[in-house]
């Protein structure tokens, strides 16, 4: 009946009994009380779910828990680092990109992935490749306004880091 | 939503999901899951078991001797951003960069769209468009004209799995484009066309024109293909052509937001915009 998983998330290795029928956006709330992912339709329109597995952005609504077995998760608990936010939830705070902030996390790994692919994106992108992403506040300029900070952030944080190796 | 329960069993070779499939009567084949899984949450779907084949070895593009070679479990955006793609057949790449959204490329694959078959996705008009052939692990191979049968109906038989997608490459002289009208919530094509099309001094020597969304499998615009070969490539011989996509669409679906005579209109909206778009870049 039941499945063995074994998924690294945030960096922490866990190994659990799952129902097939699991999926991992309940396995991480319910099973790993990490409810930072949060699940909006359910129907894999609205990106609230949105995590990285093996660095790919992706819907945890519509994957099942066991077809995750043995990749690599982050969530948007495993964002920030020694309580540093992450350029973008940082630039969240900065241009309040959030009016309820249900989307919120959904939001911050669906930018943080698509700024990670299109490292210059220009908004009209940025707003593009937010199309899996639904704001039920409908307060989209101030989160396309934070991923154009961060995406200028995270240029700067590379252009840092590439002069300290030089 | 969670679906009804079932008995999940992961294969590490074709043959071994073949005999899983032929162990578990009622079994379905999982793969990206983004057609499967919603569907058993909606509970459109309950199958008793299913076999995973995600971590086949069918992850794969090539491209030799003519052919394009794309593994059934590429997902949309590795199609969408792959170079030999866009240089071989560029028009499933910017079809496949159209596909849902981010999230939804990134676990979706060709191989599940193609055996699920909704008649709004991007895929079937495409691969039919382009003359592609389906191939499977028991060795049978299908063109796409014939593949697909019915509403959510492939010629698929029990238990056979898509293991490979191959279509002709096409170089300079020859332009495609896949041009969808999606419904504003879903992102699904009310309407979709697809067109290649070779020009030769500035005449058209050969049309493919394929439109879906409108009925429950793609169609072939054959009138409006025959009608433009031989022709210049003028915008009113395209008009023209776009006026003949209807003829060929027969019991188009309806549902509250597009009516079956709507859908047929934005067909030939659809064709005319795609030709247009497909003799520029034939260029």
């Amino acid at each position: 009946m039941g499945q063995w998983v074994s998924i690294t998330v945030n960096g922490k290795n866990y190994t659990r009994e799952v129902e097939p029928r699991t999926l991992l956006a309940s396995f991480l709330r319910e099973d790993l009380g990490l409810t930072g992912t949060n699940i909006g339709c359910d129907s894999s329109q609205c990106g609230a779910c949105t995590i990285h597995m093996d660095g790919m952005a992706v819907k945890s609504c519509t994957v099942l828990a066991v077809q995750a077995h043995g990749t690599v998760i982050t969530t948007i608990e495993g964002m920030a680092v020694n309580g540093k936010l992450h350029p973008v939830q940082q630039a969240f705070w900065d241009q309040h990109g959030l009016q309820c902030g249900f989307c919120t996390p959904g939001m911050i790994m669906s930018i943080s992935y698509m700024l990670a692919q299109h490292p210059n994106a220009s908004e009209l992108e940025i707003r593009h490749q937010l199309e899996g992403n639904i704001c039920r506040c409908t307060g989209y300029q101030n989160i396309v306004k934070a991923a154009m900070q961060a995406r200028d952030e995270l240029h700067h944080e590379h252009h840092q880091h590439m002069q300290e190796q030089h | 939503m969670y679906p009804a329960p079932f008995e999940y069993y992961r294969a590490e070779t074709a043959q071994e999901a073949t005999e899983l499939l032929s162990k578990h009567v009622g079994a379905k084949i999982l793969a990206g899951g983004h057609s499967l899984v919603p569907a058993m949450k909606y509970r459109v779907a309950a199958p008793s078991a299913l076999v995973d084949i995600g971590r086949l070895n069918l992850n794969y593009i090539t491209a030799a001797e003519g052919v394009l070679k794309i593994g059934a479990l590429s997902t949309h955006a590795t199609v969408a951003s792959s170079d030999v793609v866009k240089h071989n057949c560029a028009i499933i790449a910017q079809g496949a960069a159209g596909i849902g959204d981010q999230m939804v490329r990134n676990r979706g694959t060709i191989g599940g769209s193609l055996a699920h078959s909704d008649p709004q996705a991007d895929y079937p008009t495409l691969v039919t468009c382009v003359g592609a052939t389906i191939k499977t692990s028991s060795g049978k191979s299908y063109n796409a004209d014939t593949f697909f049968k019915d509403m959510l109906t492939t010629a698929l038989e029990e238990n056979d799995i898509i293991t490979e997608i191959t279509m002709p490459v096409y170089g300079s002289g020859t332009g495609g484009f896949y041009y969808k009208i999606p419904h504003p919530a879903s992102g699904y094509a009310v309407a979709g066309a697809a067109a290649l099309v070779t020009v030769e001094a500035g005449i058209c020597k050969r049309v493919s024109l394929v439109v879906g969304g409108a009925t429950v499998n793609p169609v072939r615009a054959v009138e409006a293909e025959a009608y433009l070969v031989g022709k210049a490539p003028t915008s009113e011989n395209i008009k023209a052509a776009a006026a003949m996509v209807a003829q060929v669409i027969k019991n188009p679906m309806g549902d509250g937001y597009a009516s079956g005579a709507y859908r047929t209109h934005l067909a030939g909206v659809a064709s005319e915009r795609t030709l247009v778009e497909a003799v520029h870049r034939a260029a």
